[in-house]
Parts: C-alpha cells; structure tokens; sequence
C-alpha cells in the first residue's frame, strides 16, 4: 500500500484566552472558592498546564444549592416562551464561539480537533436549539398530565464529552424550569468555565446555572447534599451504583448514564467495507472513550479472518499524533489515570491468552498516548471480553447463529448500546427487538442527535437524554 | 329444623409459577379482620421469593414476546374473571378490611384492570416517537418490557392498592414478583386465582404472601430483578430497600396520580434504534 504522509495541519489557537487563574461560577458572578483551593488543570496532548481550576469544597456547594434554590421559583414562573428565548441565545452564542470552543475542548481533553469541530460543539449548540423548543411546549410532551420542574439539579459529567454532557444535562433541564449546579469532570473543567460565560452574555438570571469544579469529593458534596432535588450523573457504573445507594430513601429524583460493553455484531452478508469503517468508528471514535463504544466486536464466523485482515490495514492507515492538527484522527488518551487503566486491562488481556494486534505508530514523547488495538482469539470469560475499557481496544469474538450472536451480545450487566451490520432487513429488526440495549445501530455506529433519545438498559444506568424522552427525568407529573 | 350447613373453608396459599403452593418452609401467619380469624396465610420464605424470581425471569420473554393484541386478550380476560368472581372479591376486601364499600374497591379493580388491558396495542404509539434527526436516517424509539419486576404493594387497599400496581406492570409486558399486603393478603390471592384461569402464563405473575420485613430486602437485593416497585414501603424502610437496589442499578419506581399511561412506562425500557436512508 503507497504511504500518504500528510504535512501538519494544525489549528491555531489565538481565539482562545486561557485565564491562569478561574473562579466557580455561582449565582451570576465568577467568585473565588470559599475554600482556598485549586488544582492544575493540563493539556494530555502535551501535560503542560493551562490553569489553576478551584476545588470546591463544602461551604462552596453549599452557596451553589443556595443560589439556584433562590432562582428556582422565578425561573419556573417566568413566561415559557422566555425560558425558550433565553436558551435560543445560549444556543446561538455557543455556534458564534463554536471554533473558541473547539479549540479549547481539544485542549483540555485530548480528542482531535475535527472531532470537537464537526461533532462535540455542533452537537451542544443544537441540543439546546431543539430544548429551547419544548420550553413552551410541554402540555403537548406530556398529554393529560401537567409536567413541574423538580427544583435544583445536581448535575456531574465525565470527561470524554465535556460540552456535549453539560448541554445534554443543563438544556433538558432549563427547558421544564429547573435550575442546575453542575459540576464537571476534574480533568477538562474549561469549556463548562466559557459556557458560564456565554450564560453570562446571553443574560441568563443569576443562579439558574450554578458551575462549580473540583473531583470526586466535590461530586459527592454536591448529590448528598440536602437542599438538592434531582441529580443527573454520567460516568461509570461503580460510581452511579454509590450515587444511587447514597440516595437511597432520601426522595431525590435520579437518572443514570453509565458504562457500556457494546456488542459491534458484523453477519457475512453486511457490505464488509462499510462495516470496516463502522467498526474503526465504533471502538476508536474519541480514543474508545466513550461509553457507548462498540468495544466488543462480534463477527459471524465464515469471514472473521477477512474482516480482521482489513480491520488491520485499516488501523495502519489511523494517524496518533497532535489533537489540534486536522488530518488526526486518534488524540490523546484524556490522563494518566485512564492511560494506566487501560494499560493495566490490555496486560490481562495478553495475561489471558488474547492475540494482541498494535497498529504500527509512533507515540508522541510527551502527553499521554496508546495505540489502536485488536484482540483476536477472545472469549466471553476474558475481562477484556467483560470489563468497560474505556480506550482504543477492541476485542473480537466470533459467533455462527444469529441466536448466538444475540446470547453472547446480551451476556453482560451493561446494555447501553449494540450495532448490527447486515444487508437483510427482516434479520435487522428481528435483532433489535432482541439486543438489550437502549441504542441499536443498524449498519451505522456512533450517531447522536438531540432529537434521539439515548441510555441504557440494565446497569448502563435509567432515563433518556434526548429527544421528547429526554424531557421526563426533569419533571412530576400532577 | 334442618342443622345449619357447615361451611368449607378455604386454605390460602401462595401463587408460584402458575400454581399454588405452600412455602417451601411450610410456615404460615395468621391473618385477622375486624371480626376476628380469617384464615391461615403462608408465610413465604426468602427461598419462596427467590424461586418465584426464578420463575418469573423463564415466563418473561414468553410473555414479552407475545404481540400486544395477545397480552391485551389475556389481561382482559383476566378482568372477566374478576367480574365473574365480583362477590367473592368483595366478600374477601370487606372481611379483609371491614368496610361497607368493598364493593366500589373491587368496581375500581376491575375497571382498572379493563383500562390497562386496553393499553397494551397502544402504549408504543402513545409512548414512542419517530425522530428528525438531522441525517440520512430512520430513527424510532419505542417502549419495551424491562424483564422481570418486583411489587412491594401498598398495604391498605388490599385489592385496588395491589392491581393499580400490577396491571401496568403486566400491561408493560413485565413477568412480576408480588409481595401482598401483609396484612390483609387474602384478596391478593383471591386475585390470583383470577389469573390462573385466564391463561395468564404460569411464571408471569407471581404472588406471595408472608412479613414484609424478612421478604422485601431479598426482593430488592435480588440480581435478577430489573425494577422494584416501592409504592408500599413505609417511610422508615425505604431507604434500606432502596439501597439493597441499588446492587444491579434497578429501577426504583413508585405510583404517580391515578391511572396513566405514565404508570405504563414506568416499568418500560425506551429502545431508540438508527438505521441509514439510501438509495
């Protein structure tokens, strides 16, 4: 195969203005935290720091709950076609500074530059173009019965979509007239930082949306604490279980996004070309960070080898390097925490007797970095088979019925997501009826849209995000 | 003068994989209504609850898998046999709880169970959409069952309480787990003798009865259950039960205002599913 080099291609990154130093933003202002303290916030790509972010600690939630309980009742009583306008002008906003936001995302979090471009930021803005939409709309959502806002919402976010997860939790929930503190995750806290901004420029009512920062403990603070009504959690399934515990018997309302183990399920009649780059989109999309990966691939027996053999000339063509240059397609793994997990999971891969397959590519010297790859030779019992990876590895099983496939797909406690790739459509339906999974992907693979309601079955977690669905988990219905 | 005639009592058992046994533990409680002894009930055990999930989880996908129409048939007729059995029903919640207008309880039941039946053929038409998303695809989201539900039932209310929980359970297409009132859980069984002769399939409903405070964790705990229905957990229990769900992330739901659709949906798993448009 002739070797295309690509000259670099990156982005500048003049429009944006990283402060040295950031506030917590509660109550309309961006205020010091009451605790005194901060951490580093760093680029993967490269580990140099971009900023000192605070960590909010208990008297800082607690001003946070305060000010959004003290917004709660305007916010709910103020015309809905106002609520409408006020997150048409957030959504607008976040489309005039969408490249400012790209930029800034990549930096933080590591994902290629025309990831963050073509899909994170687009994707935020219209979230809430499409929830601004309903704020005057709900008798028509919730037919025969009168939909009220919960109140305060708690809202703590991963790191693999840091805007898309702050819009897909703060547009839903603004929409019905709640008000929200959010918290993002430690590792990218900067494009929920600018989002309080464009909040600000649109002229939204102080303490509708509260942002506070910090890690776990700051999480924890936040959805225990007594004064907050509803809380929305996205991250993995051992955490959402404690949230949930922690909960227990306190009358919160709750909904979960949690982990995923999706089964990318290949037949031999699907057009194998198209399935090849379904699969490279399914596993390697956001370095495999994504919670709806389709990190297990399942290939009907009869052309396992050759899908295989294309999936590692395909592999070979991924360019790893710069999240800000154009032309990556794999960037940087998000911290050195997740970089040692997966690490840790592809030793007990090899450890179990998995084939292991590393796409030939150079690791840049700094940041954190780790190659596309395949196991081949797995089987259901292997961890790499069962255990949330949450990185660039895939693991290949293969199957001969289409009962096997739906038994082997359906073996695990997750069921957030599964694809199908096949040319028959009787069979496509026939398996999404029997895929327990709150997404099907039928000859596609990694599609979101605001009007799409996503999440999962079993322990990937309860309640939509997305589409009219979307809007239940913010409101009582009376 | 004819003796007056001696009448046959009836023995109270569980209702267990479309059968009615005794606990396996072969315990039983005594159940009293206003006017004293009522009857012998079993006492379920912890092993009653777990082969009734067992049961449960081999009659759900049967059960999910029928078409709509079939499981609308089935809880209809289950709703002919209550009317049926009206006198027997209303007998059982008077005796049960002593009051003059068992009769509008069991009238509620029955109606209630009539107007979740029809629900069954059109929960996904009301309940699922088709979404514009912005791309070449065919999306649509629609309700599924979530697999197999446990029931704490309200404690008063012995039969309306019991079936404004149950039959949207059913109606979603849900195998279920009932804990009956623990103290008045005669009617529960009443109701279950319904099922048995409506071609309910055995597995689908299963009713237990015994003491909350030994069964309900288990039900809760249990990994094989997919949501728990809380509406009857007092106060000062909730939170050890709702923390016992937690373990495999069940869905903790309690009843809304009145009969909805909404109550329908509580025990149902939103599937959205994508597919590309191309020539």
């Amino acid at each position: 195969m002739p070797r295309w080099d690509y000259a670099p291609a990156p982005e500048a990154t003049d429009i944006v203005t990283v402060k040295d130093t950031y506030g917590l933003f509660i109550g309309g202002e961006e205020v010091e935290p009451l605790s005194g303290d901060y951490f580093k916030t760093i680029n993967p790509a490269t580990e140099e720091v971009l900023a000192a972010i605070p960590e909010a600690g208990l008297e800082d939630i607690e001003a946070a709950v305060a000010a959004a309980r003290k917004a709660a009742g305007t916010w709910a009583a103020i015309a809905p076609a106002d609520r409408a306008k006020y997150l048409f002008r957030i959504a607008r906003a976040m489309q005039e500074r969408q490249r400012e936001l790209a930029v800034l995302e990549t930096m933080n979090g590591g994902k290629p530059i025309k990831e963050s471009r073509d899909i994170d930021v687009p994707l935020a803005g219209a979230h809430f173009f499409y929830y601004a939409g309903w704020a005057d709309k709900l008798e028509f959502a919730f037919p025969g019965r009168n939909a009220e806002p919960l109140g305060v919402c708690a809202q703590v976010i991963p790191w693999n979509f840091p805007l898309l997860m702050l819009a897909w939790k703060i547009a839903p929930a603004l929409a019905t007239g709640n008000t929200v503190v959010l918290k993002p995750a430690e590792t990218t806290p900067l494009t929920a930082l600018l989002f309080a901004q464009i909040c600000h420029q649109a002229g939204l009512p102080a303490g509708v949306v509260n942002i506070v920062t910090g890690a776990g403990e700051t999480g924890a603070a936040l959805v225990n604490h007594p004064g907050v009504d509803k809380v929305a959690f996205t991250g993995s399934t051992e955490v959402g279980k404690q949230i949930q515990r922690s909960l227990a018997g306190s009358g919160k309302h709750l909904s979960l996004e949690l982990g995923g183990k999706a089964a990318n399920i290949v037949f031999a009649d699907a057009p194998l070309d198209q399935a090849v780059e379904g699969i490279v989109n399914g596993i390697f999309f956001n370095q495999g960070h994504v919670c709806c990966a389709g990190s297990r691939l399942l290939l009907q027996e009869s052309i396992a080898t050759r899908v295989v053999s294309k999936l590692k000339r395909r592999l070979s063509t991924l360019r790893l390097g710069d999240p800000l240059d154009k032309n990556t397609d794999i960037g940087a793994i998000n911290s050195r925490a997740q970089l040692d997990k997966i690490k840790e999971l592809v030793g007990v891969g090899v450890d179990e007797g998995a084939e292991l397959y590393q796409a030939p590519c150079e690791l840049p010297e700094h940041g954190f970095w780790f190659p596309p790859t395949v196991f081949t030779g797995v089987s259901q019992s292997h961890r790499i088979a069962q255990e949330e990876i949450f990185g660039p590895v895939l693991s290949v099983l293969t199957f001969r019925t289409e009962d096997e496939a739906v038994e082997k797909a359906n073996n695990t406690p997750y069921g957030l997501s599964a694809g199908v790739w096949t040319d028959k459509g009787s069979r496509i339906l026939w398996m999404a009826d029997r895929l327990k999974a709150g997404v099907v992907w039928a000859n596609t693979f990694n599609r979101f849209d605001p009007a799409s309601p996503f999440g999962g079955f079993k322990e990937s977690g309860f309640g939509r995000e997305g589409g009219r669905h979307g809007l239940e988990p913010y409101v009582r219905l009376t | 003068m004819a003796a007056e005639r001696l009448a046959v009592n009836k023995t109270y058992k569980l209702y267990l994989n479309g059968g009615f046994p005794r606990s396996e533990s072969g315990r039983s409680y005594e159940i009293t209504g206003p006017d004293g002894f009522l009857a012998n009930a079993v006492r379920a055990s912890r092993k009653d609850v777990r082969d009734a999930v067992t049961a449960a989880r081999a009659a759900s996908s049967k059960w999910a898998g029928l078409t709509a129409y079939n499981r609308g048939q089935i809880l209809y007729r289950v709703a002919e046999m209550m009317e049926a059995r009206s006198a027997e029903l209303v007998d059982e919640v008077s005796r049960a709880e002593g009051i003059e207008e068992a009769g509008r309880q069991v009238d509620e039941a029955i109606d209630s169970w009539v107007w979740y039946a029809g629900w069954t053929d059109k929960i996904a038409q009301v309940m699922g959409s088709l979404n514009p998303v912005a791309g070449p695809y065919f999306n649509l989201t629609a309700p599924e069952p979530i697999g197999v539900a446990g029931i704490i039932a309200p404690g008063e209310s012995s039969l309306a309480g019991v079936v404004a929980r149950l039959a949207p359970a059913l109606c979603a297409g849900n195998a279920v787990v009932v804990l009956a009132s623990e103290s008045h859980p005669l009617p529960a069984i009443a109701l279950s003798e319904c099922f048995a002769t409506a071609d309910v399939p055995p597995g689908v409903a299963n009713v237990l009865t015994g003491h909350r405070d030994e069964l309900a964790p288990v039900l809760a705990a249990h990994l094989d259950v997919d949501a728990l229905d809380v509406t009857g957990v007092g106060e000062d229990k909730l939170g050890e039960i709702e923390e016992a769900a937690a373990g495999n992330v069940k869905r903790v739901i309690r009843a809304g205002p009145g009969r909805s659709p909404y109550e329908v949906t509580a025990f149902m798993e939103m599937k959205t599913v994508w597919h590309p448009k191309g020539a």
